[in-house]
């Protein structure tokens, strides 16, 4: 119904039965509404429902692993490493005459989610590294060092960038779902169903982790090999849809939030299922709000999944009296 | 609920225990050779920081001996792949509940993961082991709480009810008792020795809590600040010099003749208490806490205390006496009095 909704939204506004009978496989609609909805619609809903799932996913993950309620997708510093990424191609080679994502054409669109991917990846290459020899808060901390590192280095390139440049990369920086084509969803789907499905074998150690490093131990977990695991599949998820999307926030420590309120559990053959619905959900409402339903303009993602999830999150909060009912 | 008809559950054959640090390791103690029984609990005493921690996490196979050994039912514990670990030792600590809304019943079943499948569903022999292990710890009636809301005592029996769902010989406490009252820790100490000897596990508790192991353990194991391992049977090791030379400190010393700690070993003043019963016993506790020795020289003692039925005391001081009625009357008293002036003894 969400997904009807949304797809009818839009630069062109479109009735609802034509892109109900469009879905339902009808050839009875023009065929400019058509190829609209079935070209750009619906991968953008597609890519919206599986950002959010992964979104959630992933936080859930990192939440866990690192026994923190903050905690969140991007901890391990995905998020700057893609940012300096994309800042990379954007404001550093402009200046040397390279312009490939001019007006956004198609091979530059690929080029900036080839340069977040790599960032994504470095960074977390080098956490990760570091991180093999110490405990899992110093995890946490060295993840924070590196993001502030990289978002320094980010700042400084954008210090020396022209306001044309500096805009393309604040519009990367707002986060967008309509970039993703079906040729991008064919490289996109896949990767956030290895990450979810992994998760989902990881189900039994993560329950195991809630009662601490020592006792998951205790029990029979091999806790180092399933906190690299855990830790490469959640950001592999955070970091794909930074990569094709740009920084989505607060999806992805909301969703494992709400679910813990809705289900009142922590067991992950629970919560895994329900932070993916509740993220997918989220995330699809919160693009469907920033196509601003009767307004002409497109509002930055990134604001409205914060504008329309912290609310969510505090009214939780203030219901449950404290966080330690919610999260212990 | 053992399988073993071996004796000896855990033993360790010339361990040390510490710590790698960097290259140089720092060693706690070293060449260990203890053993531990099945159907016995040992309380693992020492001072703060002597690594009574260090030694339980070795022996639980959460950190590797420096050098040496730990066997579990004849077999080198290293060897033994965590899941079969898990279902030979399973253990308590002091390390606080689980995050996330958890109640018992789910913080206990997460003993059986040894046993369940790849995602962790019970099978009712999964179903039943739990429900034993609630009942056997008296906790049944918390199955359904969550765990954050439970007062520490009541968190600390679903946690050996979760060790217990391990269903292992061997079960390894860290100080389980450490935040609890008195009236809680006598009721898990006894819950404890009674799952030792009835289940036939080789349980072993660290505490410092030296009081109550005297009356609880079968066995002790005294960690030394010089890293040496004295084990004995506790009355043995209480008339031995030991605890002294173990425990003793500036201003604490034990004294074997009560079998407890005494604070202010070398009193400057001394008074002298005659009498018997609870009444005798409670005036030179109350004597000694306020800083005098007693004893039993009248030359010696800067007054002395006569104690009538239990209820009257008498205080003959420079020739002058005082009676009191009750004995927050006495204490009154000596406080009051300016003892600088006196001779000392």
């Amino acid at each position: 119904m969400l997904a009807a909704l949304s797809a009818s939204i839009g630069s062109v506004t479109l009735p609802l039965d034509a892109v109900l009978k469009t879905l339902t496989g009808s050839t009875d609609v023009d065929p400019v509404m058509r190829q609209i909805i079935l070209d750009f619609r619906l991968p953008r809903i597609l890519t919206a429902l599986l950002a959010g799932a992964a979104l959630g996913t992933a936080g859930l993950l990192m939440q866990t692993v690192f026994r923190n309620p903050l905690a969140d997708p991007f901890v391990l510093g995905v998020n700057s490493g893609a940012s300096l990424g994309v800042a990379l191609v954007l404001l550093a080679l402009a200046p040397v005459g390279i312009s490939l994502t001019e007006g956004l054409g198609a091979s530059g669109q690929l080029l900036i989610i080839f340069a977040s991917s790599a960032g994504a990846a470095a960074t977390l290459f080098v956490v990760l590294l570091l991180s093999r020899r110490v405990d899992v808060m110093s995890v946490l901390i060295i993840g924070l060092m590196i993001s502030y590192t990289v978002g320094a280095i980010v700042s400084i390139l954008m210090f020396f960038s022209m306001a044309e440049r500096l805009q393309s990369f604040i519009n990367w920086s707002f986060g967008d779902y309509g970039n993703v084509s079906w040729s991008h969803l064919r490289l996109f789907a896949p990767a956030i169903l290895s990450g979810i499905i992994v998760s989902i074998l990881f189900i039994k150690p993560l329950d195991a982790l809630l009662l601490g490093e020592s006792y998951a131990q205790s029990i029979g977990t091999n806790t180092k090999r399933c906190r690299l695991l855990v830790l490469l599949a959640a950001s592999i998820l955070a970091g794909t849809v930074t990569g094709f999307c740009g920084p989505i926030g607060f999806l992805g420590i909301a969703a494992p939030h709400l679910s813990r309120y809705l289900c009142r559990t922590s067991s992950h053959r629970v919560l895994i299922p329900a932070s993916i619905l509740i993220g997918a959900l989220l995330s699809l409402g919160s693009d469907f709000v920033s196509r601003g339903p009767g307004l002409d303009v497109v509002l930055p993602l990134n604001a409205i999944t914060a504008l329309v999830g912290a609310p969510v999150i505090i009214a939780a909060l203030v219901k449950q009296r404290n966080m330690k009912r919610l999260f212990g | 609920m053992t399988d073993s008809n071996q004796n000896t559950t855990l033993a360790t054959r010339g361990l040390s225990i510490g710590y790698q640090q960097g290259t140089a390791a720092r060693c706690i103690a070293k060449d260990l050779n203890v053993s531990l029984e099945a159907g016995e609990f040992v309380c693992l005493l020492g001072p703060n920081g002597v690594g009574k921690s260090t030694l339980i996490r070795t022996l639980a196979g959460m950190q590797s001996p420096l050098s040496g050994q730990v066997q579990i039912a004849g077999s080198n514990f290293q060897d033994i792949p965590p899941r079969e670990r898990a279902r030979l030792v399973s253990v308590v600590l002091t390390e606080t509940a689980p995050i996330g809304m958890m109640d018992a019943y789910t913080m206990v079943s997460l003993g059986r993961h040894p046993y369940s499948g790849r995602f962790g569903s019970l099978s009712v022999e999964d179903r039943e082991r739990i429900e034993w292990s609630f009942d056997a710890v008296g906790a049944r009636d918390l199955a359904q709480r969550q765990v954050a809301e439970l007062s520490d005592g009541e968190r600390q029996k679903v946690s050996i009810a979760r060790a217990l769902a391990q269903a292992t010989q061997v079960m390894l406490l860290d100080e389980p008792t450490a935040f609890l009252d008195l009236p809680r820790r006598v009721e898990l100490m006894s819950i404890l020795r009674n799952l030792a000897h009835k289940e036939k596990l080789a349980l072993l508790l660290s505490t410092h809590d030296l009081d109550l192991a005297l009356r609880f353990a079968d066995r002790f194991w005294v960690l030394t600040p010089e890293g040496q391992l004295i084990q004995g049977y506790p009355e043995a090791i209480a008339m031995s010099g030991d605890f002294a030379k173990v425990f003793a400190s500036e201003n604490l010393d034990w004294d074997a003749s009560v079998g407890s700690f005494r604070a202010h070993p070398t009193p400057c003043l001394s008074a002298k208490v005659n009498g018997d019963g609870t009444a005798a016993l409670w005036t030179k506790r109350a004597l000694e806490r306020l800083g005098f020795g007693t004893t039993e020289d009248n030359a010696s003692a800067v007054f002395s205390i006569e104690i009538h039925d239990e209820s009257r005391w008498e205080i003959e001081r420079n020739g002058q006496t005082h009676d009191f009625d009750t004995i927050d009357d006495l204490i009154d008293w000596i406080q009051l009095q300016d003892w600088s002036q006196s001779p000392p003894t």
